[in-house]
């Protein structure tokens, strides 16, 4: 089962590879990792999307909070949750005809860059169910895509 | 540097201050081997007297040492090694260490700063390599945090779940300067190692430990550790229950003991896997349901509710589901459960009809072995020294053949007398964990089991044995086979003996008079008992025993990888 786990980590250099250490270490899975500044600037907030057997994610949960620089873990998906998701397609002018590119200016979730190279970006965010989606129906069309994993908190 | 410091105001050097934390934290013996990176720490080391540094002859034997120090005493070991190939020849020993939970912190020189990551002279990146086998690793960047790293570097080794930690020191810190105070307190708040126990859980365990016909305790590494061998003992003793060690945990509850039921897993004995397999409660303590423990998992213990005391979280329910997790210190756990249970005067079951099956299993004698008049059987050589030594000495081993007889046959009575290299299972561990064991405990006889296929790894510190005047008792079982090799080869590859007959040995004795020790080559099973009894009278003097032993001797039982603790291989 695919899981959301949040991870509190110090600031130290060498932080970041310890939790990637320990996932290929082990053999855990990673989806998607991100990793960015939180509220405490001595900290950073780190979103691992992973799955396996319950028991492998209890073993992945166990591990982090062993690692000494780790302040915090929690697996988010387990309780209420929002989680968003980013990504950027690219895609030549000459693929989309103005019904494609009406549906695309209408879609609230969606922002149209344009580039100098006759190109458009579609930016999309949303979660990863409805990003899987989008990236469907462009499938045929895109060019370059780039996704930034997903970011989750609780909501309850 | 040092001469345009002006002590009156507190302004010290890097390595000098290096040297005023190892003081602090009142360590008096440091393992290592000097280079260009460490130079300064080495000199401020040569100007005073109340940090001995021991010189090793390679830096896997410094770790090693430091781990038999530790593992001896209730002490941290320190290392100290230089930038480069000093790390990298330290990392098995820190593997070591990091498998077997031992306190010890390293010191690593690096190169300056400036020249990180330039691919400098005898530069590697000491935090990359050793970060998947230590507890913790720092890299010291500015010289004020010197003292602060040091103090946690010591509190994270030697607290909770004890292992090694590494701290790099680049260079040019070692002669930056700045004000020194050691830090009393410390605190971090990403580590807890003082886990409240869950009220809950104890009362659950003690409900078990109450209602179980057919109890077994499996007690491991962790009650050493925890330095709750008496508390299991007193605990153990009052249930009457019988109670089973893992390699690591030899010597935790005694071995001389009726209630003990001896080694359990690939080589334990006949009772003691039997008692594993049929039990209806397991009582795991300090110990983590290792591969070699548990053979074919879903054969484990079939009918048993598992309790499982242990410091470490990650532990738990890793390899075999715990019903009763109690996570924390075993000595607290123990006392909490022993509380309830024998200040209340509770009673356990009767389990006089699970004895009368242990003890029907025992008859099958499983160590057993015999010994002609001709050729020397290992197993021989271990029982003599158990005899001879009253089961008093410290005993550590190398890996293989040899160990499994000296884990099964001597019998330990006391906490921290068996040193082995249980997880990563490093041959070459033996004689520089034996050095580390003797700095421990100068007054006392040190042996070391080995083989001469493991002897030859850290042959060198042979060397440094000589220079402290260490009088270590070498008793080597030379079959002439990587034994344990052997052994696999002789059952799973049809006697294909692939590499691991040890071809051109060398005399170990003149070997061991070419370093200055004696050395005595022992060929008949008459010459055994007066030959350790001559060698442990030798108390100033290192003696190597060169016993020449049975070629085909096996080491049994042995449940095969992936086999059920029912279906053990006896002879």
């Amino acid at each position: 089962m695919r899981h959301i786990i949040s991870v509190l980590l110090e600031n130290e250099s060498g932080a970041l590879s310890r939790v990637a250490g320990l996932f290929s270490a082990r053999s855990f899975n990673i989806e998607s990792l991100s990793v960015a500044p939180s509220e405490d600037n001595t900290a950073s907030r780190m979103t691992i999307v992973t799955s396996g057997s319950e028991n492998v994610i209890e073993q992945i949960v166990k591990q982090l909070d062993k690692l000494i620089d780790v302040i915090e873990v929690s697996e988010i998906t387990s309780n209420e949750h929002v989680e968003r998701e980013i990504v950027f397609v690219k895609i030549e002018d000459k693929s989309i005809d103005k019904k494609m590119m009406d549906n695309f200016s209408k879609n609230e979730f969606l922002k149209i860059h344009k580039t100098k190279n006759n190109e458009i970006i579609i930016e999309c965010v949303d979660s990863p169910s409805k990003i899987n989606e989008f990236l469907k129906s462009v499938k045929n069309i895109a060019v370059k895509i780039v996704r930034s994993g997903s970011v989750g908190i609780n909501s309850n | 540097m040092t001469q345009n410091i002006d002590k009156k105001q507190n302004i010290f050097t890097g390595a000098q201050i290096f040297v005023k934390c190892l003081e602090a934290e009142g360590i008096d013996k440091v393992f290592g081997y000097p280079g260009g990176a460490v130079l300064h720490i080495y000199d401020e080391l040569h100007k005073q007297n109340d940090v001995t540094h021991i010189l090793v002859r390679h830096e896997q034997g410094a770790v090693h040492a430091a781990e038999g120090f530790a593992k001896s005493s209730e002490k941290t070991g320190v290392v100290l090694v230089t930038s480069g190939p000093g790390a990298t020849n330290a990392i098995t020993g820190i593997a070591d260490a990091y498998m077997d939970s031992v306190p010890i912190v390293v010191f690593t020189g690096q190169v300056r700063t400036a020249l990180i990551g330039n691919d400098a002279f005898q530069e590697v990146d000491t935090v990359g390599i050793t970060r998947p086998c230590v507890k913790h690793n720092f890299m010291i960047t500015d010289v004020k945090d010197m003292a602060s790293t040091i103090r946690k570097a010591f509190y994270v080794a030697s607290t909770g779940r004890p292992g090694p930690v590494v701290v790099d020191i680049p260079k040019d810190i070692t002669e930056d300067t700045c004000e020194f105070s050691y830090p009393e307190e410390v605190s971090m708040r990403s580590y807890n190692p003082n886990i409240e126990i869950n009220e809950d859980s104890v009362d659950k365990a003690v409900k078990c430990i109450l209602a179980s016909k057919k109890p077994v305790i499996y007690a491991g590494g962790g009650v050493i550790n925890s330095n709750a061998s008496d508390e299991l003992t007193e605990l153990a003793k009052y249930l009457n229950f019988p109670v089973t060690n893992t390699l690591m945990g030899l010597g935790c509850y005694p071995g001389d003991d009726p209630q003990f039921i001896q080694m359990l897993g690939m080589h334990g004995s006949y009772e003691a896997n039997m008692a594993m397999h049929d039990c209806d409660l397991l009582i795991a303590v300090g110990a983590r349901f290792d591969d070699r423990i548990t053979g074919r998992l879903d054969k484990f213990s079939p009918d048993a509710t598992v309790i499982h005391i242990d410091i470490d979280p990650s532990s738990i329910s890793k390899n075999i589901k715990a019903h009763i997790p109690v996570v924390g210190d075993v000595k607290g756990a123990i006392n909490k459960i022993s509380n309830k249970i024998i200040q209340n005067d509770l009673k356990p079951k009767n389990i006089d009809k699970w004895w009368d099956q242990i003890n029907e299993w025992r008859k099958k004698d499983s160590f057993k072995y015999n010994q002609g008049s001709d050729i020397i059987k290992p197993q021989f050589v271990i029982d003599k020294l158990y005899e001879v030594t009253k089961g008093d000495a410290f005993i550590t081993s190398d890996v293989g053949q040899h160990q499994m007889w000296a884990a099964q046959i001597y019998k330990y009575s006391k906490p921290r007398r068996w040193i082995n290299s249980g997880g990563l299972g490093t041959m070459g561990f033996g004689l520089p964990s034996a050095m580390g064991a003797q700095f421990a405990n100068p007054e006392s006889l040190v042996c070391c089991v080995t083989g001469e296929a493991s002897i030859q790894m850290c042959i060198q510190e042979l060397s440094t044995c000589l220079q402290y005047g260490l009088p270590i008792k070498i008793i080597n079982l030379n079959n002439r086979y990587m034994g344990m090799v052997r052994q696999w080869q002789e059952f799973f590859y049809e006697k294909r003996y692939a590499m691991s007959y040890m071809d051109a040995l060398p005399d170990f004795v003149k070997l061991a008079e070419s370093y200055g020790h004696i050395g005595h080559k022992i060929e008949n099973p008459s010459d055994v008992e007066a030959a350790l009894k001559d060698a442990i009278k030798q108390k100033d003097r290192l003696v190597f025993l060169d016993f020449i032993t049975d070629q085909n001797e096996n080491v049994f039982p042995m449940i095969a990888t992936g086999a059920a603790h029912n279906k053990m291989i006896l002879s």
